[in-house]
C-alpha cells in the first residue's frame, strides 16, 4: 500500500557542516540518506525512527531510512530530506526552459518496505 | 572568547573571510597553529565546520584517468580535451575567486564553449526574472541600518545562513533602529515551520507549490483590489485577513525588504514566482520603500554572475560557440546540456553535479571525458578524467568574493597548502589552449 505525500528538498545545518567535514564521512551521509516525517503521519503510517521506505516520483526512486521530523515543523503530508544524491534522484531533467530542474514540491508515493 | 597571545608557532589572522556562504561574513579572527586552525571567533556553526575541519588533503594535486599524475601531464590532458570537443561545456565557479573566474570565461572564449555556473541551479530563474522586471534592491548595510519589515519567503537562513540574522537583517541596532530586533517586524513565509521561523514574529504557512498564487494576492491587495476569500484560501491555503494583515504592515513600514530563497526558484513556477515577488516589491514602493534581495548559497555564487555579466553581458548559461554571446536558460544552461546529451566534454570548477543534477545529466556527464577542480574529494572529481586537487580559497588563496548584495570583499587567507590554486592551474591551461590553437610553429 502506498500514501501520497509532496517532498521538500532543502538545506539543513547539518547537512552544511558534512560538506566542510567530507562528503564521505558519516554526518553528511546519515543527513542525505534520511527522510523526515512528521509525527502525525508517523503515527498513522505505524512508522518508528530507522524504518525504511521507498519514494517513487516521476522521474526516479529512492530506498531510504526515515526520522520523526521536530514536533510542529512538518504538516501532516509532506516531507522533508537534505540536498544531496538521494533528493536530485528524484529530480527530472527537464528544465521547463528554465534551467532549474523542479527540485522542490515534488509530488512521491511512499511505501513502507518490511 | 578571547584570541590566545600569539606564539611563533600560533598566527592569528584578524577580520578573515568566510566564503561558506553567500553572507561572506569577513570579520571572524583565525587562530592558526602550523596548517590547522584551530579557532574561529565569531563564526557560526557553518563557518566553523568550515573553517575547523579545513585539512590539507594528502591526495596528489593531479589525478589523470582515477591515476596520480604530475600537474604538467594533467594541464596538458585538459587543454586537449577542450581544444578537440565540438560543444564543451565550462560549470561551476561559485566556490573560487572572481579572479579564477575571470580566466574561465576567457577560456570558454577561446574553445567556444558554453559557460554556466551554478548559479542556474540555484537563483538562476530570479536572474530570468531581474531582466523581466527588475530588482529593487539595496545592501545589506542598507537592512541593517534601515530595514524596519524584513521578510523571508522561501528561505530558511537560521540554518543555510546563520549568521543572516544577527549580522545583517534582525538583531543589531542601526542608524535609525536604535533598539535593534524591537525596531524590526519578521515575516517568515514558507511551506514548512523552518528554524527560521521560530524567529518571527509572523508565520504565514502556505500551501506548497502556492507561492505565486500568495504573492499575486499580495500584489492585488497593494492594489486595493477586492479579492474573494474563499478562494484566495483555497489557492493559498493562507486566510484572506492574514493576508490584508500582512500588507497594511507592509504598507505602514519605512523600510522594508523581503529575501527570498530556493523555495521559490525551485518550485513549479520558478521564474515567474520570483519575477511575481519582484513585481511585488516594485508595487510597494508606490506606498514606500521597499527592496528585495535573493540569498544567495555560495561563498562567491554572487561573484560568478558579476564576472560573467561584465565579461559577456549575460550572467549565467552563456553560449560562446558562435564567437559571441547568447543565452538562452533551459538551452545553455548545464543541466539542460548535460541531460540532453548534448556537451561533448566539460570542466567542472568547484561544484559537484555528480551528486546533485538529474540523473539523465549525471549519466551523460560521466559518459564524456571532463576536467574537474575541487580542494576535496567527491562524486565529481571521482569520475573525471583529470581532476585537480587545489587549495581553497579565502583558507589557502588570497582574491576577491562578492557578498550576495553584489559588494566585493577581500579574502585574507589562513596558511599556504601545498596544492596549487585553481587560479594558477587554469591559467596555465588557458595558456596552453592557446599555444595547441595557434598550432605547431613553423620555422621559414
Ligand atoms: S553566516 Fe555564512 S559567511 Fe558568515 S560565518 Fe556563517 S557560514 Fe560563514
Amino acid at each position: 500500500m502506498s500514501d501520497t505525500f509532496i517532498l521538500i528538498p532543502g538545506r539543513t545545518s547539518k547537512q552544511g557542516c558534512g560538506i566542510s567535514e567530507g562528503k564521505y564521512g558519516e554526518n553528511y551521509q546519515s543527513e542525505v540518506n534520511t527522510l523526515q516525517v512528521s509525527p502525525s503521519d508517523m503515527e498513522r503510517l505505524a512508522l518508528s525512527d530507522g524504518d525504511r521506505v521507498r519514494l517513487k516520483g516521476e522521474h526516479g526512486e529512492i530506498d531510504v531510512a526515515i526520522k520523526a521530523a521536530k514536533k510542529g515543523e512538518l504538516p501532516s503530508g509532506m516531507l522533508f530530506i537534505a540536498y544531496g544524491d538521494m533528493s536530485s534522484r528524484l529530480m527530472g531533467g527537464d528544465t521547463h526552459g528554465s534551467g532549474m530542474p523542479t527540485s522542490k514540491g515534488l509530488d512521491v508515493e511512499l511505501t513502507v518496505l518490511k | 572568547m578571547s584570541i590566545p597571545e600569539a606564539t611563533p608557532e600560533t598566527k592569528v589572522v584578524k577580520d578573515a573571510t568566510c566564503t561558506f556562504c553567500g553572507c561572506v561574513c569577513d570579520d571572524i579572527d583565525l587562530t592558526v597553529e602550523g596548517t590547522h586552525i584551530v579557532d574561529a571567533k565569531r563564526a557560526c556553526v557553518l563557518g566553523n565546520s568550515w573553517f575547523l575541519n579545513h585539512e590539507v588533503d594528502d591526495r596528489p594535486s593531479c589525478h589523470v584517468d582515477g591515476q596520480p599524475a604530475d600537474l604538467e601531464v594533467g594541464i596538458e590532458r585538459a587543454a586537449r580535451i577542450l581544444v578537440d570537443a565540438n560543444y564543451p561545456l565550462i560549470y561551476g565557479l561559485s566556490d573560487t575567486t572572481s579572479e579564477s573566474q575571470r580566466v574561465v570565461v576567457g577560456i570558454a572564449d577561446w574553445i567556444g564553449g558554453i559557460v554556466d555556473t551554478t548559479t542556474s541551479v540555484c537563483h538562476g530563474p530570479s536572474g530570468m526574472a531581474f531582466q523581466g522586471v527588475g530588482e529593487v534592491t539595496c545592501s545589506l548595510g542598507e537592512v541593517r541600518n534601515r530595514a524596519d519589515m524584513v521578510m523571508f519567503w522561501g528561505s530558511n537562513p537560521a540554518e543555510s545562513h546563520p549568521r543572516h540574522f544577527t549580522k545583517y537583517s534582525l538583531m543589531p541596532k542601526g542608524m535609525f533602529l536604535p533598539n535593534g530586533r524591537k525596531d524590526r517586524t519578521c515575516v517568515i513565509v514558507d511551506v514548512r515551520k523552518t528554524k527560521s521561523a521560530k524567529a518571527a514574529d509572523i508565520f504565514v504557512q502556505i500551501k506548497p507549490r502556492r507561492d505565486f498564487e500568495g504573492l499575486w494576492t499580495l500584489r492585488a491587495l497593494a492594489q486595493g483590489i477586492e479579492l474573494d476569500p474563499e478562494t484566495v484560501e483555497q489557492d493559498t491555503g493562507v486566510p484572506i485577513a492574514t493576508w490584508q494583515d500582512l500588507m497594511d504592515r507592509m504598507k505602514a513600514a519605512k523600510f522594508g525588504v523581503i529575501f527570498f530563497g530556493m523555495g521559490l526558484t525551485m518550485t513549479r513556477g520558478k521564474h515567474a514566482n520570483s519575477e511575481a515577488l519582484l513585481a511585488l516589491t516594485r508595487d510597494m514602493n508606490r506606498h514606500t520603500r521597499f527592496t528585495c534581495k535573493p540569498n544567495r548559497g555560495h561563498g562567491n555564487v554572487t561573484g560568478a554572475d558579476n564576472v560573467v555579466a561584465w565579461r559577456t553581458g549575460y550572467p549565467f548559461g552563456v553560449n560562446l560557440t558562435r564567437g559571441y554571446p547568447r543565452f538562452n536558460p533551459g538551452e545553455y544552461t548545464a543541466s539542460d546540456v548535460l541531460a540532453r546529451g548534448e556537451a561533448d566534454a566539460a570542466m567542472i570548477i568547484a561544484s559537484d553535479p555528480m551528486a546533485n543534477f538529474s540523473q539523465p545529466a549525471r549519466t551523460h556527464l560521466a559518459s564524456i571525458p571532463y576536467i574537474a577542480f575541487d580542494p576535496k574529494e567527491t562524486p565529481t572529481t571521482r569520475s573525471a578524467a583529470v581532476a585537480f586537487t587545489v587549495a581553497t580559497y579565502g583558507i589557502n588563496v588570497p582574491g576577491t568574493v562578492y557578498r550576495m548584495d553584489d559588494v566585493p570583499i577581500p579574502l585574507r587567507p589562513a596558511f599556504e597548502s601545498p596544492h596549487p590554486s585553481d587560479f594558477e592551474i587554469l591559467s596555465r591551461i588557458k595558456r596552453r589552449v592557446r599555444e595547441l590553437q595557434a598550432g605547431p610553429v613553423r620555422v621559414v
